[in-house]
């Protein structure tokens, strides 16, 4: 926590004890704080009994304990009561804040996850569902890997085959549409509703979208829904949220309450209160859900710009079973990449075109760079996301290497991921 | 005043752009570009506990509408956005502000989050941070300590209530706002005026705050020996701080007065009971229309017994009365439009039988009052539990809260005394660390203190005394400077800017209108001898209904193109020959009767001093020949 200079003025004493940092005529009193990483390494802070924090440069400064830390009391929260006339649900926790609490003493935010810490965070959620909780991983959504896609896979799965009648995962927004592409495929025979959501502003903020969303999401996961789905603020407005199919949805803003999107769909429906579903939404049927978590992990995601050097392209060849480009407009890659591109088909190694502008379909027959590439063998990817393409050729490598197969499964819709028309409503 | 503590809170906008973000810090009344609809949940204490009231009030649908003008704020207002490193102008003018008032600057800055859940800030806090500490202000009657000095974000402007939902408009928020805190040393009402006069030429000694209504405000604490802290919100007029702080401590002194009696008269708070009755049979076939209205509508006639304060709730006419405090608080806390006691009945129609009755009713005694509201039933329940609530305080004496200036020297209760706020750190933001080189750099240029100024404005420019102070006082006294500097006289260009100017606005003339630019040209025209100084005002006039135009141009309008000194001289030459007889006869003394003559044809276009010159310098020539 603190380092170098800081630390050696502190001494013995600790974060929460209560000190008198003098320096000079200067005399300070309160409670040592703990030191942002953004700090330098120079400075101590700590809170005044305003309530105010400052830092103090160390240099020449003497401190002194007064009183050692205040036992911090842990709450402890009653095991709700749930009517058991509600549905069951699971909400699994990968991480993040959904539901948090602050020390004020210290500034640190304390994840909160039992069921009792959550229902006493948000009421509401007993009106919707019985409520059990499972923490499986507490990582970021930037460190979540295929191997934790797999391992949540399984558990969403066990959860389904018990008594859940929906499941929840509450996930980073970072990657959370990966994670959602990565569930929808591997999760076969699914007759029940799996929502992902997180929040944008987090939870120990007045103003957090956590709440909403994690209620919008119980409403879902209780739903007549079998689908994967993301489920986050739908506008600015704190009064709905938006239910997006987990193939069709990108995070397309760094920091706005609405930054998912679906991308070349519609939403599949709204919570404004209460659920209202599209027509297209597969409902929720009888039978075991199976995890086939089979992944192929050597796939690469290649990015084509101008300037782009082949060799980067041949270094995948290299190393990967398998390479989604993402190319420019209709489905295009410069000149310069076609050698590495008639390396990987010659070494069976299947290539996927999808498009940098997200928005819209790949054609490659168009013009005659994408004519070339056809002809060298690369399977145009339709209107799928280039991320999802990506998770999906993981998924189709781990069940076949045959080229002809995996060309077959990725033209093919296998989790809604590719619709066949292209509709005009879906770009805005 | 015995006894009598005051200190200030001084919140005054910075006239950079905002603090978090890189909007201009500027109000807009047209069309917002953008509506959002907002709820802010009250989040977890550290023990995870929630405010119950707040909560339930959320889950009752308590939502906000925020106003976007688009090109005022950003997503950064709309708590869509983290927010940016704060504007370095903005940290420099408080610490030079802190500099001036003798703090001492932390050495790093660390912004809270101070959580406000009424709306007025999307993300549900206000993001403050101590900048200095211990600095004072020296008075006439002694050193006024100021214990800190903030820089917060302003909070967004309140539109308009619509129900459960509060409108508000976000050009306003995220302007920087700084927060001098004095410590209640302030014992005089003269000393009051003078140290909030002071703190406010210091603010605007840095030329970086923003000047107009709206962009300072005071919060005023009071109490005096027995009484309690009071803070008075939303004090914009300097002038009217005497009279706030008087009112208050007359306030708080009757309060005493009462509690006394009270104690006299043996109450206890104890026997203040809340055990309301149902008068409204009392009331069956009443002459009081009001009261009448109210049950006819279904609403209830309630009253409530106040065991000893007979003849303490009415009070004189010019005195404070616990009758609006009582009324103030089931206003605040219930919403009823007023309420009736025993001290003032009878009277609204309500007949001295029907007063008798209530007290009947009640089993009064004779030192004891009640108090009557008549409305719906739930609503008047509440205010009467209100009534009671403050009675109780009535008998300790009075009660720390927070009021608010009504605008004419009175104030009226707003809210309980707010405890600590709930900080935590704005963990979006890194520490700003302040640097011995900023402060040095800072303190070497420190602005000039308005006496300072005023000082040298009497010595260097030999301005008088109180034409100096107007000036400094005045938005000018940079321009005066440049003015100045570039040739200008002294004392032309301040009676200018201070007494013509003022007579013009008293016209009606838009002065604020004119441009700097056209006060050069005006002086630099004056000083080439091309335009009279009696001209000025008239110019003036012209250019502050149409400041875009050239001084050319507003001049050949006005038929003020000047003379050259040979158009003059070949004028006078022609006043002198015509008049030959006269020059020669009075030879010198000449001068002054023919200057009248010249100055029919040149008032206002050339100045007179010149024109006398030629004239003199004519006349000798010509007897001279």
């Amino acid at each position: 926590m603190y380092r170098g200079e800081a630390a050696r003025v502190l001494g013995k004493a600790e974060v929460g004890d209560r000190i008198r940092v003098l320096k000079g005529e200067r005399s300070y009193e309160g409670v040592l704080m703990p030191r942002s990483e953004l700090g330098d390494d120079k400075h101590v802070v700590i809170k005044l009994d305003s309530g105010y924090n400052i830092g103090i440069e160390v240099t020449g400064a003497k401190i002194e304990r007064l009183a050692p830390a205040e036992a911090v009391r842990r709450p402890a929260f009653p095991e709700p009561e749930f009517l058991p006339e509600k549905p069951e649900i699971t909400i699994i926790g990968t991480g993040g804040t959904i539901a948090s609490k602050i020390d004020y003493a210290t500034g640190a935010v304390h994840p909160s996850f039992t069921a009792a810490e959550i229902i006493n965070a948000v009421p509401e959620l007993a009106d919707v569902a019985r409520v059990k909780t499972k923490l499986l991983f507490n990582i970021l959504s930037e460190n979540m890997t295929p191997g934790h896609w797999k391992k949540l896979a399984c558990e969403v799965a066990e959860e389904l085959n018990g008594s859940a009648h929906g499941v929840v995962v509450a996930h980073g927004t970072d990657t959370m549409g990966f994670t959602a592409a990565a569930l929808a495929f591997m999760l076969k025979n699914l007759t029940k509703p799996v929502v992902l959501v997180g929040s944008q502003r987090s939870s120990d903020r007045p103003s957090s979208d956590a709440a909403l969303n994690l209620i919008s999401a119980a409403k879902v996961a209780v739903s007549d829904l079998a689908e994967v789905v993301v489920v986050m603020h739908a506008t600015s407005d704190d009064d709905a949220c938006a239910v997006h199919r987990a193939t069709k949805v990108r995070k397309m803003h760094s920091s706005r309450r609405d930054a998912f999107k679906s991308i070349n769909a519609l939403p599949l429906g709204e919570v404004r209160g209460e659920v209202r579903l599209s027509a297209e939404c597969k409902r929720r049927g009888e039978g075991e859900v199976h995890a086939d978590t089979r992944l192929e992990e050597r796939v690469a995601l290649f990015k084509v710009y101008p300037g782009v050097d082949a060799e980067l392209l041949e270094h995948c060849v290299d190393r990967y079973r398998g390479i989604v480009l993402e190319g420019t407009g209709l489905g295009h890659v410069p000149e310069s990449l076609l050698p590495a591109i008639e390396r990987a088909r010659g070494e069976n190694i299947p290539m996927v075109m999808t498009t940098s502008t997200l928005y819209g379909r790949v054609d490659m027959k168009v013009y005659s760079t994408g004519r070339r590439l056809l002809k060298l063998g690369v399977i145009p990817g339709e209107d799928m996301l280039p991320e999802v393409a990506y998770v999906k050729l993981m998924h189709v490598l781990g069940i076949t290497q045959d080229y002809e197969e995996v060309r077959s499964l990725m033209r093919r819709s296998l989790a809604g991921e590719i619709t066949s028309r292209t509709l005009a409503r879906a770009f805005y | 005043m015995e006894g009598l503590r005051v200190g200030f809170e001084i919140h005054q906008q910075l006239a950079t752009r905002k603090l978090f973000c890189n909007c201009e810090s500027e109000l807009r009344e047209e069309e917002p570009e953008l509506r959002i609809i907002r709820r802010l949940r009250p989040t977890q204490s550290e023990l995870g506990e929630i405010d119950r009231a707040a909560l339930q009030e959320y889950l009752k649908g308590r939502c906000y509408e925020y106003e976007v003008p688009g090109d005022v704020a950003c997503l950064v207002e709309m708590d869509e956005e983290p927010p940016h490193n704060p504007n370095p102008e903005a940290v420099r003018a408080v610490l030079e502000v802190a500099l001036l008032l003798n703090a001492r600057p932390v050495d790093e800055i660390h912004f809270m989050r101070k959580i406000v859940i009424d709306g007025s800030n999307t993300s549900g806090f206000q993001r403050t941070a101590i900048v200095a500490m211990d600095g004072y202000i020296e008075t006439s009657r002694g050193r006024v300590r100021i214990p800190t000095i903030c820089l917060e974000e302003e909070a967004a402007r309140k539109v308009r209530e619509e129900g459960r939902k509060t409108v508000y408009r976000l050009d306003r928020l995220g302007i920087p706002l700084i927060e001098i805190t004095t410590s209640p040393d302030i014992t005089s009402l003269e000393e009051a005026r003078e140290v909030a006069l002071k703190i406010g030429e210091v603010l605007r000694a840095t030329g970086r705050v923003k000047r107009g209504i709206g962009t300072i405000r005071q919060d005023i604490n009071v109490s005096i020996a027995g009484g309690a802290r009071v803070e008075i919100k939303g004090v914009q007029e300097l002038n009217l701080i005497p009279k706030i702080i008087e009112r208050e401590a007359e306030r708080q002194r009757k309060l005493l007065e009462i509690a006394r009696e009270l104690k006299r008269r043996g109450v206890v708070e104890a026997h203040l009971e809340f055990s309301p009755a149902d008068v409204s049979e009392i009331f069956a076939s009443t002459e009081s229309k009001l009261v009448a209205r109210v049950l006819k509508r279904g609403g209830s006639a309630l009253a409530v017994r106040l065991p000893g304060f007979g003849g303490l709730i009415g009070g004189a006419k010019d005195e404070p009365r616990l009758g609006s405090e009582l009324a103030q608080y089931a206003r605040v806390k219930a919403g009823v439009g007023g309420i009736f006691h025993s001290d003032v009945l009878p009277a609204y129609g309500i007949s001295a039988k029907e007063v008798e009755s209530i007290a009947e009713k009640l089993d009064l005694g004779e030192s004891d009052a009640f108090v009557l509201v008549v409305e719906a039933r739930e609503r008047a329940l509440k205010a009467l539990e209100a009534v009671v609530e403050r009675a109780r305080q009535a008998v300790k004496g009075v009660p720390e809260e927070t009021r608010v200036a009504t605008g004419d020297g009175g104030t009226r209760y707003m809210r309980p005394l707010p405890g600590a706020a709930r900080m935590y750190p704005e963990t979006d933001l890194a520490p700003f660390v302040v640097g011995v080189q900023l402060i040095d750099e800072l303190r070497s240029s420190l602005p000039e203190l308005y006496e300072e100024k005023i000082a040298r404005f009497v010595r260097q420019y030999g301005l008088s005394e109180e034409l100096a102070a107007q000036v400094v006082r005045s938005p000018h006294a940079g321009l005066f400077e440049e003015l100045v500097e570039s040739g200008a006289p002294p004392r032309l260009v301040a009676t200018t800017l201070i007494a013509t100017l003022r007579e013009l606005r008293r016209e009606g003339c838009a002065v604020e209108r004119i441009h700097g630019e056209s006060f050069r040209e005006l002086f630099s025209l004056v000083a080439e001898g091309k335009l009279a100084r009696e001209a000025i005002p008239e110019v003036l006039r012209t250019l502050s209904s149409s400041p875009g135009k050239g001084m050319e141009q507003v001049m050949r309008e006005l038929g003020l193109e000047g003379f050259s000194e040979a158009q003059v001289r070949e004028l006078a030459r022609r006043v002198i020959e015509e008049r030959a007889d006269f020059v020669r006869e009075r030879g010198e003394g000449a001068a002054k009767p023919l200057m009248g003559l010249l100055m029919k044809e040149l008032r206002g276009r050339v100045e007179g001093k010149l024109v006398m010159k030629i004239l003199r310098e004519e006349i000798r020539g010509y007897l001279g020949r």
